[in-house]
């Protein structure tokens, strides 16, 4: 019941959030026929417009907009690559993304949670502090950077890995750890605070009375609590993710959605923008939701009606 | 400090060891998410990845195109690619530029030069057979006429009788429109003016021959149909966004013996280190994009043997508003323009090769001799100053420079010389000049509601004449934004345009630029542009360098000097072949 009223909520919170960008968009300075070269004549650019339909008020248009979004499920066409429809860019770059995406978040996780796991039980000791070393390091090193590092040593100096591109298997390595790297020093940290509070709980002492190996009591009891923090956090992470990354995608050459992200905006491609805005906010909220059902399961403690 | 106890507590750990799937918390309905994410995660990425045949050249040719219909392209990447698929009556010569026969084997001109009479090839076919005919060219040209296609470019065919009002809707009939269809290869286009540079024109992508049933069915999703009927040298294979382009060879093409390359990958890149991390690893063959050169790494990328530059037909160039405060008056135009050091500006910040402007259409423009402009003399700067009110710059009301912001590449270099610029008037005229940076597309939008008082631009021109940089300043003209009207100026790019005799055309331009250069000044020449790509000579054959930058891709091969398999990624692969390029 709960779910399902969450679920419900959803769409009246697209409404909104689409029709702020929609207006926004609509009221930052510049156009999308904006550029060095204008038409030639006053008239040419008038009709490009009127192709649009952007010399309608604004309401028109966005009705307009819902229209064909309700209706048909069309995000119209972009009006920066005039050949495709917004549709058509997500349906290209998002399973690209999504992949890059995925394999970072299993990267990171991969990574972060046995460091976060082992700097806490190893607390005080070299493991602790060379663990806690690369979780603060990643974590202060921006992508941008990280990046190019890594195309340095790896694809250029030692000539193991291509330097970009998105054709093979070998190509998503660079890119996913480039990408990872970031999150795993922060799942290694949140790892880390909650393995240490919940190793601090009362009932772990209550464990270890009883006579549980020490793995048992770690792994079984702490272990499921200690991991919340990195569940929750991985809701907003996931979306973050499988939406690409702006740096990480230009560095590579990697066609996904992320670029767009940044791109649109810059290019005013009105309908682009509003199309990435509303399918990131879907995700976002359908992700806090399943955030929210792991808890149920991981934690007994919390229930909802 | 309490947990440092923790560790002691290891003789509990010494029990038997269990297998960690009946440790971990996984229960059989509450396994999490990213558990369950892996597999997934492997059969995305086996569907994310397509095995494709090697390209026999691949070509680094700027950001993803914003579209490849010739009707409604604007920008000089897409220009390039489009070329490639659909062809035009007319195209140029790969090594001058120069209009030469393409679709049409020949074309009579009449004697007063308003009426052009193209014969078209009766061997020219589209890529999946059928024969393109006078109809093609008629409805290609008529479609991109059309308010509906909504082309920036629109412009282009204006010169044609009656196109003009047929765009305005003042004249429903096409048939009205200058453009004829004699019989199935004879098209008739009838112009406004005698028009120097028309057959320049019909190379133009604007013009090109496009497929009218596909079109038709398809509306502004046409290009996404396989077969895609091409008129030109290859046909479209794959157009994947911010991925690749791959052009096959057109085997229909009228001139397919000739055609050098079978496949071809243009590979969109909008990154200059990305550029050229694959063109030095092998993956790319040349990269021919202006902005993708890292600025940082010119000096050192401008002596090696494959990196090419030469004149270019573009101009950077300083717009004033002439309706703000003191840029009304032109002395102090041409005071800011006599103390602009482009000798400065091209020896310390552009670097690649550019030359100093000093006149507006570049040197090397066809049948035209530019005036000399105003050079540069700070001191006669700082006389025009006084002699507008103003002594030393004194009393001189606060103005904005206005320059565009950019992310990366060749465009950043705006930034320095808006910097440089500020620093030259400071010195030479003792004008305090603010820096305003915006973003692009504010930028353009401003200087468009002339919100600006000086402003960085540039023009890359479209065709090989005078008219595509001096037309920019007539009165009607959408790129004119400064401002400045002059009546006698339009009278002369008019009367030039209608002129059939060559040098006294060449005369009446040279005149309106001295105009605009000298006496008025409404915008202050900077540099220049250069051409750059990079290419390995020895490899590559069949790019020559032209003022227009223009390497059609039919004429490109590479030499396959030893046998390498182009690069599959694997770890021994790259090494092996570094060692056989060795």
């Amino acid at each position: 019941m709960y779910f399902l009223k969450r679920l419900l909520l959803i769409v009246p919170l697209l409404l909104v959030i689409s029709l702020l960008a929609f207006v926004l968009v609509r009221v930052a300075p510049g156009g999308p026929f904006d550029r060095e070269r204008k038409p030639a004549s006053p008239e040419i650019e008038r009709q490009l417009k009127a192709h649009y339909h952007l010399d309608e008020p604004v309401w028109k248009q966005y009705l307009r907009y819902l229209d064909g979004l309700v209706v048909h499920g069309d995000f119209g066409p972009s009006l920066k690559y005039r050949n495709h429809t917004v549709n058509d860019i997500i349906a290209q770059g998002l399973p690209v993304s999504m992949c890059l995406g995925m394999l970072a978040f299993g990267f990171a996780m991969g990574v972060g949670v046995p460091v976060g796991y082992f700097t806490a039980i190893r607390r005080g000791h070299w493991e602790d502090y060379s663990g806690s070393l690369f979780a603060v390091l990643m974590i202060c090193i921006p992508g941008f950077v990280v990046g190019p590092l890594l195309v340095m040593f790896f694809a250029i100096k030692w000539q193991l890995l291509p330097v970009a591109l998105w054709a093979s298997p070998a190509h998503a390595i660079l890119p996913t750890m480039a990408l990872g790297l970031y999150f795993s020093g922060r799942i290694a940290r949140l790892m880390r605070e909650g393995m240490l509070n919940t190793l601090q709980a009362e009932f772990i002492t209550t464990a270890r009375a009883k006579g549980l190996s020490e793995n048992a009591v770690l792994l079984k009891h702490a272990f499921r609590l200690a991991v919340l923090p990195v569940v929750s956090y991985s809701g907003p992470l996931l979306a973050d993710l499988l939406t690409g990354s702006f740096v990480i995608e230009s560095i590579f050459q990697i066609p996904g959605i992320g670029v767009f992200f940044v791109n649109s905006m810059l290019n005013r491609d009105h309908t682009m923008i509003v199309g990435l805005v509303v399918l990131y906010a879907t995700l976002l909220v359908l992700l806090n939701l399943l955030v929210d059902l792991a808890y149920v399961l991981l934690d007994r403690r919390v229930k909802y009606d | 400090m309490a947990r440092r106890s923790m560790p002691k507590q290891q003789p509990y750990s010494r029990t038997k060891p269990r297998p960690l799937h009946r440790v971990l918390p996984i229960r059989h309905h509450a396994s999490s998410i990213p558990f369950l994410l892996l597999p997934a995660v492997c059969l995305v990425l086996s569907g994310c990845v397509r095995p494709e045949p090697p390209a026999d050249l691949v070509i680094i040719n700027g950001t993803e195109p914003e579209s490849l219909d010739p009707a409604t392209i604007v920008g000089i990447p897409e220009m390039r690619l489009t070329k490639a698929l659909f062809e035009g009556l007319v195209r140029l010569d790969p090594t001058n530029a120069q209009p030469i026969p393409a679709l049409a084997e020949r074309w009579d001109v009449s004697p007063d030069g308003k009426v052009y009479t193209f014969h078209l090839r009766t061997n020219a076919t589209w890529s999946t057979g059928e024969p393109i005919t006078s109809a093609d060219v008629a409805y290609s040209w008529l479609r991109a006429l059309s308010p509906g296609t909504a082309g920036d470019y629109a412009g282009q065919l204006f010169y044609i009788k009656n196109a003009e009002a047929y765009y305005t809707g003042k004249i429903k009939d096409p048939a009205q429109v200058g453009i004829h269809a004699l019989d199935a290869h004879t098209v008739r286009v009838e112009l406004n003016d005698p028009l120097a540079f028309f057959l320049d024109l019909c190379t133009f992508p604007t013009l090109a021959v496009v497929p009218h049933q596909t079109i038709e069915k398809h509306d502004y999703r046409w290009l996404s149909v396989r077969p895609l009927p091409c008129s030109g040298a290859y046909e479209l294979v794959a157009w994947r966004l911010n991925d690749k382009v791959r052009l096959r060879k057109n085997p229909h093409y009228w001139d397919a013996a000739h055609t050098q390359s079978d496949i071809i990958d243009i590979l969109p890149t909008g990154s200059p280190n990305t550029a050229l991390n694959l063109y030095e690893t092998g993956v790319a063959d040349i990269v021919w994009d202006k902005e993708l050169v890292p600025s940082e790494l010119l000096d050192v990328l401008t002596k090696r043997p494959d990196f090419h530059t030469w004149d270019y037909l573009g101009t950077y160039f300083n717009r004033f508003n002439v309706t703000r405060g003191p840029l009304t008056n032109e002395l102090v135009r041409k005071a800011f323009a006599l103390a602009t050091d482009r000798e400065r500006i091209t020896r310390k910040i552009t670097r690649g090769g550019e030359k100093p402007a000093f006149h507006f259409v570049p040197d090397g423009t066809a049948n035209y001799q530019p005036p000399p402009g105003l050079p540069f003399d700070p001191e006669q700067g700082r006389r025009l100053l006084a002699q507008a009110g103003f002594p030393g710059g004194k009393s001189f009301p606060h103005l904005q420079y206005s320059f565009p912001s950019a992310a990366s590449g060749a465009a950043r270099l705006q930034g320095k010389i808006a910097v440089e610029l500020q620093q030259m008037w400071r010195d030479g005229l003792g004008i305090e000049v603010e820096l305003r940076q915006i973003e692009r597309k504010v930028f353009y939008a401003a200087q468009s509601r002339l919100d600006y008082d000086i402003s960085g631009s540039s023009w890359i021109g479209d065709y090989n004449d005078a008219n595509t940089f001096l037309d920019l300043f007539t009165s009607n003209s959408g790129n004119n934004r400064t401002g400045w009207r002059n009546r006698r100026y339009d009278e002369l790019i008019h009367q030039a345009n209608r002129q059939l005799d060559l040098k006294r055309r060449a005369e009446l331009f040279r005149q309106a630029e001295t105009v605009l250069v000298a006496e008025e000044a409404p915008v202050a020449p900077i540099y220049f542009y250069a051409g750059f790509n990079y290419f390995d000579p020895r490899k590559i054959t069949g790019i020559y360098q032209n003022i227009l930058d223009e390497h059609p891709m039919q004429y490109i091969r590479k030499v396959k000097t030893q046998p390498i398999s182009r690069i599959q990624y694997s770890v021994f692969s790259i090494q092996s072949r570094r060692a056989a390029n060795n």
